[in-house]
């Protein structure tokens, strides 16, 4: 930046000492340097709106929450009997228990189990008062999008974590990140700003679904499938 | 910097941005997230996206019609998202009506009365305020407290909707302690049914019909699929009749002056002149009698005044069967019903020969109570095929039965309100067999000097509009000086109440339910909340106790419960635990008495000779008074004036009573019953053409009672000189979705007394009909 202003300064001090002279004196050609402003600017406009949309638009784009419990699925995961469906199972209804209630956490947590001060604060704020744990949903879907777990787990046997992730392996809850403007999680859209993805797990947008259903069931399905 | 070196610049750099903008995700992410946020977020500040949460389902039963349907409201975290009928009940295993179904927009409506409410504008003005409950109650208290004080307790009275169950007892034991007779309750058919029953049966039960198992259906105007009965329990038997499966498979007959859908859908339809189809039940009989179709065993055993007989002073008096024979020929019945006289007998043998054929009756919906004469010339032919108890036929049906309350004590205040004679003129000595003539009050208190009623309690009723003839309702109104209502909604007596204390909806309550309408077997259900109160609402058997507990005293130690729910737990007794549980207690075994034990009469046989009318003090001198018998119930207006006859007739899709119709079944209602803000009349093309009228113009219809702007729509099917109009529109209370729409057909018409029971026996009245 600091080269071009001074050619610019340069340029302009050129142009007034010679400026006079361009009426008596056969005209002067600028120097080679000169069709370097334009460029410079360009330059200059393309690298900052870059900087802009790929490192400081996110920022602007999602705020972060952090889980009101940090959550360890290692720790859990080792002490329930049923794995991942201890917490996570159908209900009589076919529907699906995505989020526990805190019923389920009751179960064993009535007394504290360790020692962990998360625990102990989740306790005292929830088990106690008998408050449902208002979690932040990674995976939460839009309004006008209806999805059945059942007919993915139970009907098409799909693994939790071709579309979460190795969420069970985590060690503590993961900062929330949600769009600002349509006021849901960053997981949707994916990560990567630019949409990119490299694993199934990584997007949760209706290409991602589509894409799914096209290679399993041959079509990407009509819209009332999702959109009721 | 010169002047080009800035062009250069400003446009170099803007190109740069712009080329550099194209290649980050921003745009892309932007239109993506724009597109989202218009349809999730951005609605949101007018319509409102409903939260989420787990889906669940409660089990409760619906009290808004008689019918009471058992039903499985499907809910959002404590929202609830539909109501559908609940599989397995046994009235309507899984079937639920519009009206049911809409019972959500009853719930979350803008016509919920928010918070106890005082009138502030005039009468009538629809001006109220907010006012908290301890305020509404002293209010009431107070007024209560001075009226006793100065002797005036019999001055209260009340207007319910029904007599059954713990609230309406409540309102009942609150009038006996506190020192007045003046419980009043809304009456319907059944009122006739029951009395007609009590008269040739004995006892008092209800009529249960065994629909399911009945093969011949003579219906005399019941609106079978229009909401008779329990009206869902009534369309699955009448689904079974038109079956495929012949077993099942019925003949349904229809009498009915117009071409109701119960009607279409008849194997015959009968269109008899209107108010004569008890002349028609009649002419039925004697060809039954004179052929020799009725059932030998039952008459000659279990009947009594049968044939003629002989009293114990030695005066020979008229049977039923004598009466039939002189007066009800096929001709002369032909004469009076308009039916040919020829099909007159074929309609008899077929019914008669039927295997289990069963009579009902009951106009339409069963709204009006109707005349007793007609009601028993029905029931007789009930009697004459013998399905009295019998499968496929009519039972009486007993209540399940609660544990009783101790007894009130009433201190001398309350003794000598009490035995003053009642305010509607029932059971006195001119109507002394009927309980509530509620229909008769508003002229009584016109006619009397001011001041007869003092303060009226109105709960789960709705008489401002539900009364016929509106003006004569609206003039009594006014000479009250304390209307409470306590009703959720804001309906038009509500409107024109001087406070409302608002009861929870009736999905937000606890309340016993009793056994639905013309159900054969005793069943007891529990309304149970199944959302929280939307509103600062109070269950209206709590506020009443806490009224009688504040004007201390004797009225106070009648109501020794904690509350509302303790009582109900303490009456239900040691069915609490099933009916808690499992929502009802069924008595599924119970059998009616057979013939030999069936009938409570002196005679302990069927009458068809009411001997009872001298027992209750109405001596008369005729013996056809004591039979049925075709009494012309003559409607009101002169025939020069008024050459036509207007009927109101009543739709599945328009609820007609207490209840206004929500938006969800006004929507269903056909563009021939109502279009805009105007209603429409139904008249033949006969008739039409005889008064210039034409289809979808204006007319003016007029009778003795007020007259009205309506639309015509010409059919054939109605009898030509009638008109016909759809009950349930023309609210003035509510909101914008149903007041001002069409008009309250109930306002055009009057009171007609039945002879015997007092009760309204109105079917149409006098009207003319001229072109705008």
């Amino acid at each position: 930046m600091s080269t071009t202003e001074e050619k610019e300064q340069t340029a302009g001090e050129q142009g007034g000492e010679h400026g006079p002279e361009e009426a008596t004196h056969e005209p002067v050609k600028p120097g080679a340097w000169r069709f370097l402003i334009p460029i410079g600017a360009f330059g200059a406009g393309f690298v900052s709106l870059l900087f802009f949309g790929w490192v400081i638009f996110p920022h602007l784009l999602y705020g972060e929450k952090q889980q009101p419990v940090d959550f360890s699925h290692v720790i859990h995961q080792e002490a329930v009997d049923e794995g991942c469906e201890s917490c996570h199972f159908f209900r009589e209804d076919g529907s699906f228990s995505g989020i526990p209630r805190l019923e389920n956490c009751v179960q064993c947590h009535e007394e504290p189990m360790g020692e962990s001060p998360e625990e102990a604060k989740f306790i005292a704020e929830y088990v106690e008062p008998g408050k449902e744990i208002p979690w932040h949903v990674y995976a939460r879907q839009p309004q006008c999008a209806f999805f059945s777990h059942a007919a993915h787990v139970k009907m098409a046997e799909l693994e939790c974590a071709t579309c979460h992730g190795p969420v069970g392996d985590s060690d503590h809850a993961r900062p929330y990140q949600y769009n600002r403007l349509t006021k849901y999680s960053r997981n949707i859209w994916g990560w990567n700003i630019a949409g990119l993805k490299k694993k199934t797990a990584d997007r949760m947008k209706m290409d991602d679904c589509a894409e799914c259903h096209e290679e399993s069931k041959g079509h990407k399905d009509a819209c009332f499938v999702c959109h009721k | 910097m010169d002047r080009r070196t800035f062009l250069e610049i400003l446009v170099g750099s803007t190109a740069g941005a712009g080329a550099g903008f194209m290649l980050t995700p921003v745009n892309w992410k932007l239109m993506d997230d724009v597109t989202i946020w218009t349809q999730e977020v951005w609605p949101d500040f007018f319509a409102g996206i409903p939260e989420r949460g787990e889906v669940t389902h409660a089990n409760s039963v619906c009290n808004l019609c008689p019918g009471g349907c058992g039903i499985r409201v499907r809910k959002v975290a404590d929202r609830a998202t539909k109501i559908e009928g609940r599989r397995g009940y046994p009235v309507n295993d899984g079937g639920i009506c519009i009206l049911g179904a809409a019972g959500l927009q009853l719930l979350y409506g803008p016509w919920r009365v928010p918070s106890p409410l005082r009138r502030v504008g005039k009468p009538g003005s629809g001006k109220f305020e907010k006012i908290s409950w301890e305020e509404a109650i002293s209010e009431v208290v107070r007024k209560l407290s001075v009226l006793r004080r100065k002797g005036k307790a019999h001055t209260v009275a009340s207007i319910l909707g029904s007599d059954r169950g713990t609230v309406p007892n409540l309102f009942a034991r609150f009038l006996e302690a506190y020192g007045s007779p003046n419980f009043i309750c809304t009456t319907s058919a059944e009122d006739t049914s029951e009395l007609a029953l009590k008269l040739m049966q004995g006892g008092k039960a209800s009529a249960g019909y065994d629909l399911e198992r009945a093969n011949f259906i003579l219906s005399f105007g019941s609106g079978l699929i229009e909401g008779w009965g329990s009206p869902v329990r009534v369309i699955k038997a009448h689904s079974l009749w038109r079956s495929g499966n012949l077993k099942k498979r019925a003949t349904v007959v229809q009498i009915e002056p117009r071409l109701s859908n119960t009607a279409a859908k008849a194997d015959n339809w009968y269109p008899v002149n209107p108010g004569t189809e008890a002349a028609l039940a009649l002419g039925l009989a004697h060809v039954i009698i004179r052929e020799s179709l009725y059932n030998i065993y039952f008459i000659r055993n279990h009947t009594s005044g049968f044939e003629d007989w002989t009293d114990s002073a030695g005066k020979t008096h008229m049977g039923f069967k004598r009466l039939v024979l002189t007066e009800y020929t096929p001709d002369a019945v032909s004469r009076t019903t308009g039916i040919a006289a020829k099909k007159i007998v074929k309609l008899a043998r077929a019914f008669a020969r039927a295997r289990h054929p069963l009579a009902v009756w009951g106009r339409g919906k069963g709204s009006v109570s109707g005349s007793l004469y007609e009601c028993m010339a029905v029931h007789a032919l009930n009697a004459l095929v013998g399905n009295i108890n019998k499968s496929g036929g009519v039972s009486v049906r007993p209540e399940i039965a609660t544990h009783t309350w101790p007894r009130v004590y009433q201190d001398a205040t309350a003794l000598a309100g009490f035995s003053r004679s009642r305010i509607d003129g029932a059971n006195t000595n001119r109507y002394p067999l009927t309980k509530y003539l509620p229909d008769r009050w508003p002229q009584i208190i016109s006619r009397k000097k001011a001041g007869t009623i003092q303060a009226l309690f109105v709960h789960d009723a709705d008489p401002y509009y539900t009364t016929l003839d509106t003006s004569a309702v609206a003039k009594a109104f006014e000479r009250i000086p304390f209307v409470v209502s306590f009703s959720s909604y804001l309906d038009e007596t509500a409107f024109h109440s001087d406070l409302i204390l608002p009861n929870h909806h009736y999905l937000e309550r606890w309340e016993d339910l009793p056994t639905p309408i013309g159900l054969q077997k005793p069943i007891l259900s529990l309304l149970r909340p199944v959302v929280p109160p939307q509103f600062d609402t109070r269950h209206v058997g709590d506020v009443l106790m806490t009224i009688a507990r504040n004007l201390g005293g004797a009225v106070a130690n009648a109501f020794p419960w904690r509350n509302y729910k303790a009582l109900l737990q303490e009456t239900m007794g040691d069915k609490w635990s099933t009916i808690k549980k499992t929502g009802y207690v069924e008595e599924a075994d119970y059998q009616p008495p057979i013939w030999k034990d069936a009938f409570a009469t002196r005679s302990r046989k069927f009458e068809f000779y009411i001997t009872a009318l001298n027992r209750a003090g109405m001596k008369r001198n005729k013996d056809l008074d004591y039979l049925p018998h075709y009494e012309p119930i003559t409607p009101e207006g002169d025939s020069e004036t008024y050459p036509l006859t207007l009927i109101p007739y009543e739709l599945i899709r328009l609820a007609d009573g207490a209840i206004g119709n929500p938006p969800f079944c006004t929507k269903a209602v056909e563009m021939t019953e109502l279009k805009g803000n105007d209603i429409f009349v139904e008249v033949n093309p006969k008739t039409a053409g005889d008064y210039g009228l034409a289809e979808g113009r204006y007319a003016m219809l007029e009778t003795p009672k007020g007259k009205a702007k309506v639309l015509v729509h010409l059919s054939e099917g109605i009898m030509p000189g009638l008109v016909g109009m759809p009950k349930g529109l023309g609210h003035a209370g509510y909101d914008g979705y149903l007041a001002g729409k069409g008009v309250n057909v109930n306002s055009l018409m009057g009171v007609v007394e039945d002879p015997i029971s007092g009760l309204c026996a109105t079917w149409g009245i006098q009207a003319k009909l001229a072109s705008v």
